[in-house]
C-alpha cells in the first residue's frame, strides 16, 4: 500500500526531526507499518554519550583540598556541561536513530534534572536512552538510583533522623501519579522508605546506606509495612493512574496537545497491560489510523529543540561556534540539561511568546546566510554571576550545504515547496503576498517559507 | 498625564496601531492626572521569610534553627519583637519613612509545598484545589486593558501571572533588540495581510496573533522609550538592570500599568545562609536604587512595589544547614501613600504550628484584591474569585 508524502512528513516530524524531500519520495512505495518498523529498527542500538569522563571532574571536596580554587572548579564544570550539551545537540542533528533520541528527549523533560555534575548528567541521559523503549518501571528504578537525580532531589540528605521529602514528593507528583493522587501523609511516609538511598563517596555511584535507612513500619497508600524504596516504586507502578499519567503526556507529545480523553484511557490500559513497555505504546499510537487524521497533523508547536534540530538537519547545517549554539537554545527557551525547574518545560504554546517567536522567525535567514544575530544569555543560577551578558551581533559561523537541497527541489514550484516544508498550510493571502515577489530565486523562496509561523508547527 | 500630552501621544500612537478596534474612546482610557504603576517582584524558589523578617527574641526560633538561626548582630530591630536581616538593611530607610509595609503570615488554606503548584496558586490566585489557566494579572489585562504592553515582564519569558485568556503581557528583556527584530519588511508583509483576518483558535492562529500583537506593542514601547535616557546608578546585577529598565519605561509615560520581574535561587535546601543573604542583598540594593530613581523622576507616588514568594520554608532547619519547603511567609509593599505602614500584623506564632509549618493568617488574595481595587481601581471580584475582602492597607 502506497503512502502519501504528507503522511511521511507527519510521521518523520513526530518520530524524528523531519526528512528530506528526496528521502521521503523513496519511502512512498513502503507501507506505513513498514516505515514505522524501519524507524524502530534504526533505533534498536542506541549510541550513548561518552564524551565526559568521570575523571574529567574531580570530586569538589578533593579538588579544594588539592588547592583548586572554587572559581576554577566552577569554570571547569560549566565548560564540561556545555560540552555535554553540544555533544547531544550534534548527535541529534546527525543521528540515524532519530526515534530513540526523540524518546530520550521526552524522558529528559519528564525526569527533568539539573546538577553541576557533568558526568552524572551524562549518565542520567544515557539511562533515558537505554530505557527509551523499555519498561517504565525499570527506568524509574534506575532514575531513582542515579547520582544526578539523588543529588538534584536531595535524597542523599534523606536520613532516618531527618527525612528530606523532596524526592518522595517529586516521584509522585511529577514522575508517576500526578497531582491529586496522593496525600501529604503518603509523601512523608514514602520519604522514610527512601531514606538511605545515597551515593558512595568513593565511587560516586549509588549506595544504600543501611544506617541511615528507616526500617520501621510505614503507612503508604493505606498499606502498612516495612517498605523500602523499591516497594514504593512497585506500588506506584501497580497504580493504574501512573499508566494514565505517562500515556497522556506521551499522547500530547506524539499525537496532539489537545487530548482525546477516550483514546488516552484506552492507550493507558494497553500500556498497563503491556507492563509499561514504552516502545509498544509508541508503536500502538503511531500505527493507529487516527494518528494521520487531519486534526492531528501540523497541530502541535515544535519544541525549541525540535525546531533547531529539524532546521539544522533539513539544511545540513554545521556549526563551528559551539558557544553560540549553546546560547541559541537558551534564547529559544529550551537549553538541554538546563531545565528551568523540576517540572521540565511545560511545552506547547508556552514555548511561544513575543521574543521566542521572533527569534524563530529570524533564525533561518541568519543561519542559512551565516549572517549576524543577537543572542542574549540569561544566567538564572545563583552560583553564576547574576549578570546578563548579551552577545550582540555575533556571526553564527555556520556552514550550509545548499547543493542537495537545490538539486532535490529543482522541479518544485512555490506551491509544492510549501507542502514540502510546512505541515500546515498558510492562508491564501499569506501565500499570495509572499509569492508576489517574483524575483525570488529558489533559495529565497525556501528561506521565506521556513521563516513563516507555520514552520513552527509539527 | 495631562490632556495636552495625551493628545500628543495618542496621535503618535495612532500611526502604530493599524488594528481596528485598538483605539478606544477617550473616556474609557481612564486618564487620571497620573497613571498608577504596579511593580511585582517575585522571589522564586520559596524565600525563607523567617530569616528575612526575624523573630530574634524568640527562643523557639533559635532552638528550631540551631544551624541557621541569625544571631543578633546579623539583624536590625524593627518593632514588635521582629528584626530585619541585615542583608536588607538598605530598605530600612523606607521602613523608617513609612514607605514600606511588611505583612506577616501570608498564605492560603491547605498550602501546597510544591514549587510549581504553589507558584501557580500565587500567580493565578486560585484556591489550593483549583486549577486556573490564567494569571491574576492576565485577567486584569482581559478585563481592563487592550494591549499586551499594558503589562510588561522584564525577562525573556512570560510568566503565567501575565497570561490572560484573550491577552498576554509582553516579555521585554531589551526593548531596542526587540524592536530591531520586529520591524523587517518580511514581518511587515505578514502582519499586513493577516491583521484583519479572523484568526483560528488553534496553534496556527495563536502564532499569527502573537506576531501581530507583538509588532504593534513593541513599536509603541520603543518609540516612547527611545526619548528617555536613564543615567541613574543601579547595582550591576540582573535584578538591578531589570529595575533600571522599568524605571525607564515608567519615565517614558507609556500606558503600562504592570511591571513584573523575578529573582530566582531561593530554594535553599543546603547551605542556606550565605546563598539567601547574597540574594536578599541583591534584591534590597536594587529596590533601593529603584525607589531613589523614581523619586528623582517624580514617579514615586504613582508606583507601588509588591514582593512575594511562592512559599516560606519549614520552621526547623535540615541537616544540610538549609530548609525544606514550607508554607506561610511575608509580603512587602513599598509606596508613598500607604494607608498602613510598617509591620502590619503580629509576627508568626512559632508555638502553634501545623506539622512543623507556620499557619497563615492573611490570605494573599485579600492583598491582591486590595491592589486591584484600591491601586489599579478595577473591580477586584471579577479578577479574583476567592471569597475574601480586600486587605485595605493600600
Amino acid at each position: 500500500m502506497a503512502t502519501t508524502l504528507s503522511q511521511i512528513f507527519h510521521l518523520y516530524s513526530r518520530l524524528g526531526f523531519g526528512i528530506s524531500y528526496s528521502e521521503a519520495k523513496t519511502m512512498q512505495q513502503k507501507s506505513l507499518s513498514e516505515i514505522v518498523t524501519n524507524l524502530i529498527v534504526a533505533s534498536s542500538i542506541p549510541s550513548y554519550l561518552t564524551g565526559i569522563k568521570k575523571e574529567d571532574i574531580p570530586n569538589k571536596k578533593d579538588a579544594m583540598e588539592d588547592g583548586m580554587n572554587k572559581k576554577d572548579f566552577l569554570k571547569l564544570v560549566n565548560e564540561k556541561l556545555q560540552e555535554l550539551n553540544i555533544s547531544w545537540i550534534k548527535k541529534l542533528v546527525s543521528t540515524k536513530s532519530s526515534l530513540v533520541e526523540k524518546q530520550t528527549l521526552f524522558w529528559h523533560n519528564h525526569f527533568a534534572c539539573r546538577v553541576r555534575d557533568p558526568f552524572a548528567m551524562q549518565e542520567l541521559n544515557n539511562i533515558h536512552r537505554k530505557f527509551a523503549f523499555g519498561s517504565f518501571r525499570d527506568l524509574l528504578v534506575e532514575i531513582s538510583k542515579s547520582p544526578a537525580m539523588i543529588v538534584y532531589l536531595n535524597n542523599h540528605q534523606n536520613r532516618k533522623q531527618h527525612p528530606n521529602e523532596n524526592f518522595a514528593r517529586e516521584v509522585m507528583e511529577l514522575f508517576t501519579l500526578g497531582r491529586g493522587n496522593y496525600t501529604e501523609e503518603d509523601i512523608k511516609e514514602a520519604a522514610r522508605a527512601f531514606t538511605g538511598w545515597g551515593i558512595s563517596k568513593q565511587t560516586r555511584e549509588f549506595e544504600f546506606h543501611e544506617k541511615q535507612h528507616d526500617a520501621e513500619e510505614k503507612t503508604i497508600f493505606n498499606r502498612k509495612g516495612n517498605f523500602g524504596g523499591e516497594d514504593v516504586i512497585n506500588m506506584l507502578i501497580s497504580n493504574k493512574q501512573t499508566a494514565y499519567f505517562i500515556t497522556k503526556k506521551m499522547y500530547k507529545y506524539y499525537v496532539n496537545e489537545t487530548v482525546n480523553e477516550e483514546r488516552v484511557i484506552q492507550l493507558a490500559d494497553f500500556y498497563y497491560q503491556n507492563q509499561y513497555n514504552t516502545g509498544a505504546l509508541i508503536k500502538k499510537m503511531v500505527t493507529s489510523a487516527w494518528f494521520f487524521d487531519t486534526e492531528n497533523m501540523g497541530c502541535n508547536i515544535k519544541s525549541p529543540i525540535d525546531y533547531l534540530v529539524g532546521l539544522s538537519r533539513q539544511f545540513n547545517i554545521t556549526y563551528s561556534n559551539n558557544k553560540l549554539l549553546f546560547q541559541l537554545q537558551r534564547g529559544l527557551g529550551m537549553q538541554l540539561f538546563f531545565p528551568q525547574n523540576v517540572a521540565g518545560w511545560p511545552g506547547g504554546k508556552t514555548f511561544i511568546d513575543s521574543s521566542t517567536l521572533l527569534l524563530r522567525m529570524k533564525l533561518p535567514s541568519a543561519l542559512l546566510n551565516n549572517s549576524q544575530i543577537e543572542v542574549a544569555e540569561k544566567i538564572d543560577d545563583p552560583d553564576d554571576q547574576a549578570k546578563d551578558q548579551v552577545f550582540a551581533n555575533k556571526k553564527l559561523e555556520t556552514e550550509v550545504n545548499w547543493t542537495p537541497i537545490l538539486e532535490e527541489t529543482k522541479d518544485l514550484d512555490f506551491d509544492k515547496l510549501l507542502k514540502v516544508y510546512l505541515l500546515k498550510q498558510p492562508i491564501q493571502k499569506v501565500i499570495d503576498k509572499i509569492k508576489s515577489d517574483i524575483a525570488l530565486g529558489k533559495k529565497e523562496m525556501i528561506l521565506k517559507i521556513v521563516s513563516l509561523p507555520e514552520y513552527n508547527l509539527a | 498625564m495631562n490632556r495636552r500630552n495625551f493628545i500628543k501621544t495618542s496621535s503618535l500612537a495612532s500611526s502604530y496601531f493599524m488594528l481596528p478596534g485598538f483605539l478606544k474612546p477617550l473616556e474609557n482610557l481612564g486618564f487620571n492626572s497620573a497613571q498608577k504603576n504596579l511593580v511585582v517582584i517575585q522571589l522564586s524558589g520559596g524565600n525563607d521569610w523567617l530569616n528575612t523578617i526575624v523573630p530574634f527574641k524568640n527562643d523557639l526560633y533559635f532552638q528550631k534553627r540551631s544551624r541557621i538561626g541569625l544571631k543578633t548582630e546579623m539583624v536590625t530591630f524593627l518593632e514588635k519583637d521582629l528584626a530585619i536581616n541585615n542583608s536588607l538593611i538598605s530598605l530600612k530607610e523606607f521602613y523608617d519613612a513609612g514607605e514600606m509595609s511588611i505583612v506577616n503570615s501570608v498564605g492560603y488554606p491547605n498550602p501546597d509545598r510544591s514549587h510549581f503548584r504553589s507558584m501557580d496558586i500565587w500567580q493565578t490566585a486560585s484556591a489550593s484545589n483549583e486549577i486556573l489557566q490564567t494569571g491574576w494579572l492576565g485577567r486584569y489585562l482581559d478585563t481592563s486593558c487592550k494591549f499586551s504592553y499594558e503589562a510588561i515582564e522584564v525577562d525573556n519569558y512570560l510568566s503565567l501571572a501575565l497570561k490572560g485568556k484573550n491577552l498576554n503581557g509582553l516579555a521585554v528583556k531589551n526593548i531596542n533588540m526587540l524592536y530591531k527584530e520586529v520591524k523587517t519588511p518580511y514581518f511587515n508583509d505578514l502582519v499586513s495581510v493577516t491583521k484583519d483576518e479572523v484568526l483560528t483558535e488553534d496553534n496556527q492562529g495563536y502564532l499569527y496573533k502573537t506576531l501581530i500583537e507583538t509588532q504593534s506593542s513593541v513599536d509603541y514601547v520603543y518609540e516612547k522609550n527611545k526619548l528617555i535616557t536613564n543615567n541613574a546608578t543601579y547595582p550591576n546585577t540582573e535584578i538591578g538592570n531589570q529595575l533600571k529598565n522599568i524605571a525607564g519605561f515608567i519615565a517614558s509615560d507609556i500606558n503600562t500599568k504592570i511591571y513584573y520581574v523575578s529573582l530566582s535561587g531561593f530554594d535553599t535546601h543546603v547551605g542556606q545562609v550565605a546563598k539567601q543573604n547574597k540574594l536578599l542583598s541583591q534584591y534590597a540594593e536594587s529596590v533601593t536604587a529603584f525607589i531613589k530613581n523614581l523619586k528623582e523622576l517624580n514617579k514615586w507616588e504613582d508606583t507601588l512595589i509588591f514582593t512575594f514568594s511562592e512559599f516560606g520554608r519549614r520552621v526547623e532547619d535540615n541537616a544540610s544547614s538549609g530548609t525544606d519547603h514550607g508554607t506561610a511567609g511575608n509580603v512587602f509593599l513599598f509606596g508613598k501613600n500607604l494607608k498602613k505602614k510598617g509591620i502590619i500584623n503580629p509576627g508568626p506564632d512559632l508555638t502553634n504550628l501545623d506539622n512543623g509549618d507556620l499557619k497563615y493568617s492573611i490570605d494573599f488574595r485579600s492583598i491582591y484584591k486590595d491592589i486591584l481595587q484600591n491601586w489599579l481601581q478595577t473591580d477586584a471580584d471579577k479578577i479574583v474569585s476567592a471569597n475574601v475582602n480586600p486587605f485595605n492597607i493600600i
